[in-house]
Protein backbone atom coordinates (compact mmCIF):
# COMPACT_ATOMS: atom_id res chain seq x y z
CA UNK A 1 0.00 0.00 0.00
CA UNK A 2 1.35 3.09 -0.81
CA UNK A 3 1.23 5.85 1.45
CA UNK A 4 -1.03 8.56 2.07
CA UNK A 5 0.02 12.45 2.41
CA UNK A 6 -1.94 15.53 4.48
CA UNK A 7 -2.08 18.17 2.83
CA UNK A 8 -0.72 20.03 6.08
CA UNK A 9 2.86 21.61 6.12
CA UNK A 10 4.21 22.56 9.83
CA UNK A 11 7.16 25.40 10.68
CA UNK A 12 9.23 26.54 13.14
CA UNK A 13 8.89 30.22 13.38
CA UNK A 14 11.56 32.11 15.55
CA UNK A 15 10.09 35.26 16.89
CA UNK A 16 10.03 37.57 20.10
CA UNK A 17 6.78 36.81 21.91
CA UNK A 18 5.96 38.48 25.03
CA UNK A 19 9.24 39.93 25.17
CA UNK A 20 11.29 36.75 24.96
CA UNK A 21 13.13 35.17 22.02
CA UNK A 22 10.35 31.91 21.44
CA UNK A 23 10.78 28.83 18.88
CA UNK A 24 7.32 28.78 17.87
CA UNK A 25 5.90 25.44 16.21
CA UNK A 26 2.88 26.18 14.02
CA UNK A 27 0.84 23.88 11.10
CA UNK A 28 -1.48 25.71 7.77
CA UNK A 29 -3.11 24.13 4.82
CA UNK A 30 -5.57 26.09 2.29
CA UNK A 31 -5.97 29.10 1.21
CA UNK A 32 -8.35 32.55 1.89
CA UNK A 33 -8.79 34.13 4.63
CA UNK A 34 -6.98 33.16 7.71
CA UNK A 35 -8.69 31.18 10.53
CA UNK A 36 -6.35 31.01 13.30
CA UNK A 37 -7.19 27.90 15.75
CA UNK A 38 -6.17 28.10 19.48
CA UNK A 39 -6.08 24.54 21.12
CA UNK A 40 -7.38 24.09 24.68
CA UNK A 41 -5.07 23.92 27.74
CA UNK A 42 -2.55 21.23 28.34
CA UNK A 43 -3.02 20.24 24.71
CA UNK A 44 -1.71 21.61 21.42
CA UNK A 45 -2.56 21.99 18.13
CA UNK A 46 -2.70 18.34 16.63
CA UNK A 47 -6.64 19.12 18.14
CA UNK A 48 -7.09 20.74 14.65
CA UNK A 49 -6.16 17.98 12.65
CA UNK A 50 -9.54 16.87 10.85
CA UNK A 51 -9.90 21.06 10.43
CA UNK A 52 -6.72 21.02 9.03
CA UNK A 53 -7.81 18.05 6.51
CA UNK A 54 -11.55 19.17 5.54
CA UNK A 55 -11.28 20.77 1.94
CA UNK A 56 -14.82 21.70 2.63
CA UNK A 57 -13.26 24.06 4.87
CA UNK A 58 -9.49 24.81 3.52
CA UNK A 59 -10.83 25.70 -0.05
CA UNK A 60 -12.13 29.16 1.62
CA UNK A 61 -9.82 29.36 4.84
CA UNK A 62 -6.19 29.41 5.56
CA UNK A 63 -6.53 27.47 8.26
CA UNK A 64 -2.93 28.30 11.46
CA UNK A 65 -2.65 26.09 14.11
CA UNK A 66 -0.10 27.04 16.40
CA UNK A 67 1.26 25.20 19.56
CA UNK A 68 1.63 28.06 22.21
CA UNK A 69 4.99 28.27 24.00
CA UNK A 70 5.21 25.42 26.60
CA UNK A 71 2.92 23.27 24.56
CA UNK A 72 3.33 20.26 21.65
CA UNK A 73 6.39 21.26 19.65
CA UNK A 74 6.56 24.64 20.45
CA UNK A 75 9.85 25.28 23.47
CA UNK A 76 9.47 26.84 26.49
CA UNK A 77 11.38 30.03 26.76
CA UNK A 78 14.86 29.76 28.14
CA UNK A 79 15.27 29.10 31.68
CA UNK A 80 12.06 28.05 31.95
CA UNK A 81 13.31 25.29 34.75
CA UNK A 82 13.11 28.21 36.94
CA UNK A 83 10.01 29.29 36.95
CA UNK A 84 6.68 27.90 37.31
CA UNK A 85 4.48 28.28 34.46
CA UNK A 86 1.04 30.31 34.70
CA UNK A 87 -0.78 31.56 31.38
CA UNK A 88 -2.21 35.31 32.40
CA UNK A 89 -4.79 36.89 30.29
CA UNK A 90 -2.57 39.37 29.50
CA UNK A 91 -0.09 37.15 28.14
CA UNK A 92 -2.41 35.67 26.42
CA UNK A 93 -4.07 37.60 24.27
CA UNK A 94 -0.66 39.55 23.83
CA UNK A 95 0.69 36.14 22.10
CA UNK A 96 -2.47 36.09 19.54
CA UNK A 97 -1.95 39.62 18.26
CA UNK A 98 1.61 38.79 18.17
CA UNK A 99 1.49 35.40 16.55
CA UNK A 100 -1.23 37.16 13.91
CA UNK A 101 1.37 40.05 13.01
CA UNK A 102 4.39 37.80 12.84
CA UNK A 103 2.33 35.94 10.33
CA UNK A 104 1.11 39.08 8.79
CA UNK A 105 -2.52 38.17 8.94
CA UNK A 106 -4.80 40.59 7.67
CA UNK A 107 -7.97 40.88 10.15
CA UNK A 108 -7.73 37.02 10.56
CA UNK A 109 -10.73 35.15 11.99
CA UNK A 110 -9.48 33.63 15.38
CA UNK A 111 -11.44 30.38 16.79
CA UNK A 112 -10.42 28.76 20.22
CA UNK A 113 -11.84 25.99 22.64
CA UNK A 114 -12.02 26.11 26.03
CA UNK A 115 -9.31 28.16 27.30
CA UNK A 116 -9.40 29.36 23.70
CA UNK A 117 -13.12 30.03 24.00
CA UNK A 118 -12.15 32.31 26.87
CA UNK A 119 -9.62 34.25 25.21
CA UNK A 120 -11.79 35.27 22.32
CA UNK A 121 -14.10 36.82 24.38
CA UNK A 122 -10.96 38.82 25.69
CA UNK A 123 -10.11 39.45 22.42
CA UNK A 124 -13.53 40.68 21.56
CA UNK A 125 -13.39 42.57 24.61
CA UNK A 126 -9.68 44.34 23.83
CA UNK A 127 -9.47 44.04 20.34
CA UNK A 128 -12.91 43.75 18.27
CA UNK A 129 -10.85 45.40 14.97
CA UNK A 130 -8.44 43.22 14.36
CA UNK A 131 -10.46 40.38 13.88
CA UNK A 132 -12.73 39.84 10.83
CA UNK A 133 -15.12 37.38 13.45
CA UNK A 134 -14.22 35.23 16.63
CA UNK A 135 -15.91 31.75 17.21
CA UNK A 136 -15.98 30.70 20.51
CA UNK A 137 -16.07 26.71 21.37
CA UNK A 138 -17.17 25.99 24.77
CA UNK A 139 -17.06 29.57 25.56
CA UNK A 140 -17.84 29.97 29.38
CA UNK A 141 -17.38 33.74 30.83
CA UNK A 142 -15.89 32.28 33.61
CA UNK A 143 -15.12 28.35 35.27
CA UNK A 144 -15.11 27.54 38.95
CA UNK A 145 -12.49 25.51 39.72
CA UNK A 146 -14.11 21.26 41.09
CA UNK A 147 -11.21 19.62 42.04
CA UNK A 148 -7.99 20.77 43.60
CA UNK A 149 -5.78 21.33 41.01
CA UNK A 150 -2.50 20.70 42.77
CA UNK A 151 -3.58 17.00 42.10
CA UNK A 152 -2.30 18.10 38.09
CA UNK A 153 1.60 18.50 39.15
CA UNK A 154 2.92 16.21 41.72
CA UNK A 155 5.92 14.09 41.46
CA UNK A 156 4.35 11.11 42.84
CA UNK A 157 1.53 11.26 40.38
CA UNK A 158 2.33 10.57 36.42
CA UNK A 159 1.02 13.93 35.45
CA UNK A 160 0.38 12.75 31.65
CA UNK A 161 -1.75 9.97 32.86
CA UNK A 162 -4.16 12.37 35.87
CA UNK A 163 -4.20 14.93 33.34
CA UNK A 164 -5.82 12.98 30.77
CA UNK A 165 -7.77 11.24 33.30
CA UNK A 166 -9.14 14.54 34.12
CA UNK A 167 -10.68 15.47 30.87
CA UNK A 168 -11.50 12.33 29.85
CA UNK A 169 -15.14 12.50 31.30
CA UNK A 170 -15.51 15.70 29.48
CA UNK A 171 -15.39 14.05 26.08
CA UNK A 172 -18.54 12.81 24.64
CA UNK A 173 -19.31 9.24 25.68
CA UNK A 174 -20.52 8.53 21.79
CA UNK A 175 -17.80 9.72 19.59
CA UNK A 176 -15.56 7.14 17.80
CA UNK A 177 -13.05 5.70 20.15
CA UNK A 178 -10.39 6.33 18.23
CA UNK A 179 -10.73 10.01 18.43
CA UNK A 180 -11.52 9.55 22.23
CA UNK A 181 -8.02 7.86 22.67
CA UNK A 182 -6.40 10.22 20.29
CA UNK A 183 -7.62 13.33 22.24
CA UNK A 184 -5.93 11.94 25.12
CA UNK A 185 -3.04 11.09 24.16
CA UNK A 186 -2.30 14.52 23.70
CA UNK A 187 -2.99 15.08 27.29
CA UNK A 188 -0.49 12.49 28.36
CA UNK A 189 2.20 14.20 26.29
CA UNK A 190 1.51 17.71 27.79
CA UNK A 191 4.82 18.86 29.92
CA UNK A 192 4.52 19.06 34.03
CA UNK A 193 2.56 21.64 35.19
CA UNK A 194 1.48 23.11 31.69
CA UNK A 195 -2.13 21.85 32.05
CA UNK A 196 -2.17 23.75 35.52
CA UNK A 197 -0.71 26.18 34.53
CA UNK A 198 -3.08 26.84 31.56
CA UNK A 199 -5.72 26.38 34.18
CA UNK A 200 -4.53 29.51 36.30
CA UNK A 201 -5.91 31.65 33.19
CA UNK A 202 -9.22 29.21 33.04
CA UNK A 203 -10.45 28.99 36.48
CA UNK A 204 -8.87 32.46 38.36
CA UNK A 205 -6.89 35.06 36.03
CA UNK A 206 -9.43 34.59 32.98
CA UNK A 207 -12.79 35.81 34.68
CA UNK A 208 -14.31 37.99 31.89
CA UNK A 209 -18.76 37.67 33.72
CA UNK A 210 -17.33 41.84 34.67
CA UNK A 211 -16.95 43.01 31.00
CA UNK A 212 -18.93 40.49 28.62
CA UNK A 213 -21.91 43.17 28.86
CA UNK A 214 -19.19 45.62 26.99
CA UNK A 215 -18.78 43.16 24.04
CA UNK A 216 -20.27 44.44 20.81
CA UNK A 217 -20.77 42.10 18.12
CA UNK A 218 -21.23 44.69 15.48
CA UNK A 219 -17.84 45.80 15.66
CA UNK A 220 -16.34 42.07 15.26
CA UNK A 221 -18.74 39.14 14.94
CA UNK A 222 -19.33 36.28 17.40
CA UNK A 223 -20.11 32.89 17.00
CA UNK A 224 -20.43 30.56 19.40
CA UNK A 225 -20.45 26.63 19.76
CA UNK A 226 -20.78 24.36 22.72
CA UNK A 227 -20.99 20.65 22.88
CA UNK A 228 -23.75 19.58 24.90
CA UNK A 229 -21.85 16.75 26.99
CA UNK A 230 -19.19 20.06 28.08
CA UNK A 231 -19.79 19.96 32.24
CA UNK A 232 -16.74 22.18 32.50
CA UNK A 233 -17.55 25.43 30.27
CA UNK A 234 -21.31 24.32 30.77
CA UNK A 235 -24.31 24.95 27.90
CA UNK A 236 -26.42 27.43 30.41
CA UNK A 237 -22.52 29.03 30.90
CA UNK A 238 -22.28 29.57 26.98
CA UNK A 239 -26.20 30.56 26.64
CA UNK A 240 -25.56 33.42 29.56
CA UNK A 241 -22.42 34.61 27.52
CA UNK A 242 -25.02 34.55 24.30
CA UNK A 243 -27.70 36.31 26.25
CA UNK A 244 -25.35 39.36 27.42
CA UNK A 245 -23.66 39.87 24.05
CA UNK A 246 -26.20 38.85 21.85
CA UNK A 247 -23.62 36.15 19.74
CA UNK A 248 -25.63 33.46 18.05
CA UNK A 249 -25.05 30.12 20.18
CA UNK A 250 -25.38 26.67 18.94
CA UNK A 251 -25.41 23.78 20.96
CA UNK A 252 -23.52 20.91 19.21
CA UNK A 253 -25.45 17.48 20.17
CA UNK A 254 -23.62 13.90 20.62
CA UNK A 255 -20.22 16.51 21.51
CA UNK A 256 -18.26 17.23 24.44
CA UNK A 257 -15.31 19.93 25.21
CA UNK A 258 -13.23 19.13 22.53
CA UNK A 259 -15.54 18.89 20.09
CA UNK A 260 -13.03 19.84 16.85
CA UNK A 261 -10.65 16.40 18.05
CA UNK A 262 -13.42 14.10 19.37
CA UNK A 263 -15.43 13.88 16.44
CA UNK A 264 -14.31 16.02 13.82
CA UNK A 265 -16.79 15.18 11.26
CA UNK A 266 -19.57 16.50 13.31
CA UNK A 267 -17.59 19.42 15.07
CA UNK A 268 -17.52 20.24 11.11
CA UNK A 269 -21.40 20.34 10.52
CA UNK A 270 -21.70 22.67 12.88
CA UNK A 271 -18.76 25.02 12.32
CA UNK A 272 -19.79 24.93 8.29
CA UNK A 273 -22.35 27.22 8.24
CA UNK A 274 -20.74 29.56 10.97
CA UNK A 275 -18.12 30.08 8.09
CA UNK A 276 -20.54 30.56 5.42
CA UNK A 277 -22.06 33.53 7.39
CA UNK A 278 -18.21 35.13 8.00
CA UNK A 279 -17.41 34.47 4.37
CA UNK A 280 -20.93 36.35 3.16
CA UNK A 281 -19.79 39.89 1.97
CA UNK B 1 -25.34 -3.34 39.62
CA UNK B 2 -22.26 -2.98 42.07
CA UNK B 3 -21.93 -6.81 42.23
CA UNK B 4 -21.51 -6.49 37.90
CA UNK B 5 -18.02 -4.71 38.56
CA UNK B 6 -15.74 -7.99 39.86
CA UNK B 7 -16.46 -9.74 36.81
CA UNK B 8 -16.75 -6.94 34.22
CA UNK B 9 -13.24 -5.81 35.37
CA UNK B 10 -11.62 -9.20 35.64
CA UNK B 11 -13.00 -10.15 32.23
CA UNK B 12 -11.07 -6.52 30.58
CA UNK B 13 -7.61 -7.89 30.02
CA UNK B 14 -6.55 -4.06 28.54
CA UNK B 15 -8.11 -2.77 32.11
CA UNK B 16 -6.38 -5.24 34.24
CA UNK B 17 -3.09 -4.47 32.54
CA UNK B 18 -3.93 -0.56 33.06
CA UNK B 19 -4.28 -1.37 36.51
CA UNK B 20 -1.70 -3.52 37.27
CA UNK B 21 0.32 -1.58 39.94
CA UNK B 22 -2.91 -1.07 41.99
CA UNK B 23 -3.53 -2.99 45.17
CA UNK B 24 -5.72 -1.11 47.51
CA UNK B 25 -9.38 -1.41 48.83
CA UNK B 26 -11.69 1.32 48.16
CA UNK B 27 -15.41 1.97 49.16
CA UNK B 28 -18.75 2.74 47.27
CA UNK B 29 -21.38 4.06 49.02
CA UNK B 30 -24.84 4.30 47.57
CA UNK B 31 -27.10 5.83 50.29
CA UNK B 32 -25.97 4.70 53.74
CA UNK B 33 -25.05 1.04 51.89
CA UNK B 34 -21.55 0.60 51.99
CA UNK B 35 -19.16 -2.22 49.79
CA UNK B 36 -15.62 -2.15 50.02
CA UNK B 37 -13.53 -3.61 46.98
CA UNK B 38 -10.39 -4.56 47.07
CA UNK B 39 -8.08 -4.48 44.13
CA UNK B 40 -4.62 -6.72 43.70
CA UNK B 41 -3.21 -6.24 40.70
CA UNK B 42 -5.72 -4.39 38.70
CA UNK B 43 -8.04 -7.37 39.38
CA UNK B 44 -11.34 -7.38 41.61
CA UNK B 45 -10.26 -9.41 44.60
CA UNK B 46 -13.12 -8.98 46.79
CA UNK B 47 -16.23 -7.54 47.14
CA UNK B 48 -17.58 -6.89 50.50
CA UNK B 49 -20.86 -5.38 51.55
CA UNK B 50 -21.55 -3.95 54.88
CA UNK B 51 -22.48 -2.64 57.13
CA UNK B 52 -18.89 -2.54 59.07
CA UNK B 53 -18.00 -1.55 62.52
CA UNK B 54 -13.98 -0.60 61.28
CA UNK B 55 -13.92 -0.78 57.72
CA UNK B 56 -10.61 0.37 56.05
CA UNK B 57 -9.95 1.71 52.95
CA UNK B 58 -8.37 4.30 51.26
CA UNK B 59 -10.84 6.39 49.44
CA UNK B 60 -14.99 6.37 49.42
CA UNK B 61 -17.49 7.55 46.35
CA UNK B 62 -20.40 8.63 48.09
CA UNK B 63 -23.94 9.45 46.60
CA UNK B 64 -27.13 8.31 46.48
CA UNK B 65 -29.02 5.52 44.63
CA UNK B 66 -30.80 7.47 42.33
CA UNK B 67 -27.63 9.33 41.33
CA UNK B 68 -25.64 5.33 40.82
CA UNK B 69 -28.29 4.61 39.00
CA UNK B 70 -28.70 7.15 36.44
CA UNK B 71 -24.57 7.55 36.31
CA UNK B 72 -24.37 3.27 36.10
CA UNK B 73 -27.18 3.27 32.74
CA UNK B 74 -25.48 2.32 29.49
CA UNK B 75 -25.84 5.80 28.12
CA UNK B 76 -25.96 8.04 30.92
CA UNK B 77 -28.16 11.12 30.45
CA UNK B 78 -26.30 14.46 30.17
CA UNK B 79 -24.37 15.74 33.74
CA UNK B 80 -24.32 11.89 34.93
CA UNK B 81 -21.73 10.23 32.41
CA UNK B 82 -18.35 11.07 34.63
CA UNK B 83 -17.68 10.99 38.62
CA UNK B 84 -16.31 14.63 38.23
CA UNK B 85 -19.45 15.67 36.27
CA UNK B 86 -21.39 14.82 39.28
CA UNK B 87 -18.72 16.15 41.86
CA UNK B 88 -19.08 19.16 40.29
CA UNK B 89 -22.73 19.30 40.82
CA UNK B 90 -22.03 18.29 44.54
CA UNK B 91 -24.57 14.98 43.54
CA UNK B 92 -21.03 12.58 44.28
CA UNK B 93 -18.46 12.97 47.51
CA UNK B 94 -14.93 12.06 47.42
CA UNK B 95 -13.38 11.45 50.22
CA UNK B 96 -10.16 9.92 51.88
CA UNK B 97 -6.80 9.10 50.88
CA UNK B 98 -7.32 10.37 47.22
CA UNK B 99 -3.71 9.33 46.03
CA UNK B 100 -4.31 5.79 44.95
CA UNK B 101 -7.59 7.14 43.10
CA UNK B 102 -6.01 10.68 41.61
CA UNK B 103 -3.14 8.18 40.62
CA UNK B 104 -4.46 5.53 38.85
CA UNK B 105 -7.59 7.91 37.65
CA UNK B 106 -8.45 6.26 34.33
CA UNK B 107 -8.64 2.74 35.89
CA UNK B 108 -10.74 3.49 38.74
CA UNK B 109 -13.38 5.78 36.25
CA UNK B 110 -13.19 2.90 34.28
CA UNK B 111 -13.96 0.13 36.87
CA UNK B 112 -16.46 2.20 38.59
CA UNK B 113 -18.36 2.47 35.34
CA UNK B 114 -17.94 -0.92 34.26
CA UNK B 115 -21.34 -2.07 35.26
CA UNK B 116 -22.35 -0.03 32.18
CA UNK B 117 -21.32 -2.15 30.13
CA UNK B 118 -22.95 -5.11 28.87
CA UNK B 119 -20.96 -8.41 29.62
CA UNK B 120 -18.62 -10.09 27.48
CA UNK B 121 -19.90 -13.36 26.17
Amino acid sequence: MSPRFEPISGRYMHLELLGKPHRLYFEEAGQGIPLVCLHTAGSDGRQYRGLLNDTRITKNFRVIVFDMPWHGKSSPPAGWQDTEYRLTSRDYVRMIVEVADALDLDKPVAMGCSIGGRIVLHLAHEHPDRFRALIGLESAAHTEPYYDLTWLDRPDVHGGMVCAGMVSGLIAPVVPAAEKWETLWHYMQSGPGVFKGDLYFHMIDGDIRGRVDQIDIKRCPLFLLTGEYDYSCTTEATLDVAKRTGAPATIMQGLGHFPMSEDPDKFVSYLLPVLEKIRAP
Amino acid sequence: MIEKIADRVNADTGLVRRGRFVNTTFMIAIDDKCTLLRIQEGKVAGVLSGPFVTPDYSFCLRASRAVWEKFWQPLPPLGYTDIFALVKQKLMQIEGDLHPFMANLLYFKDVIASPRREAKR
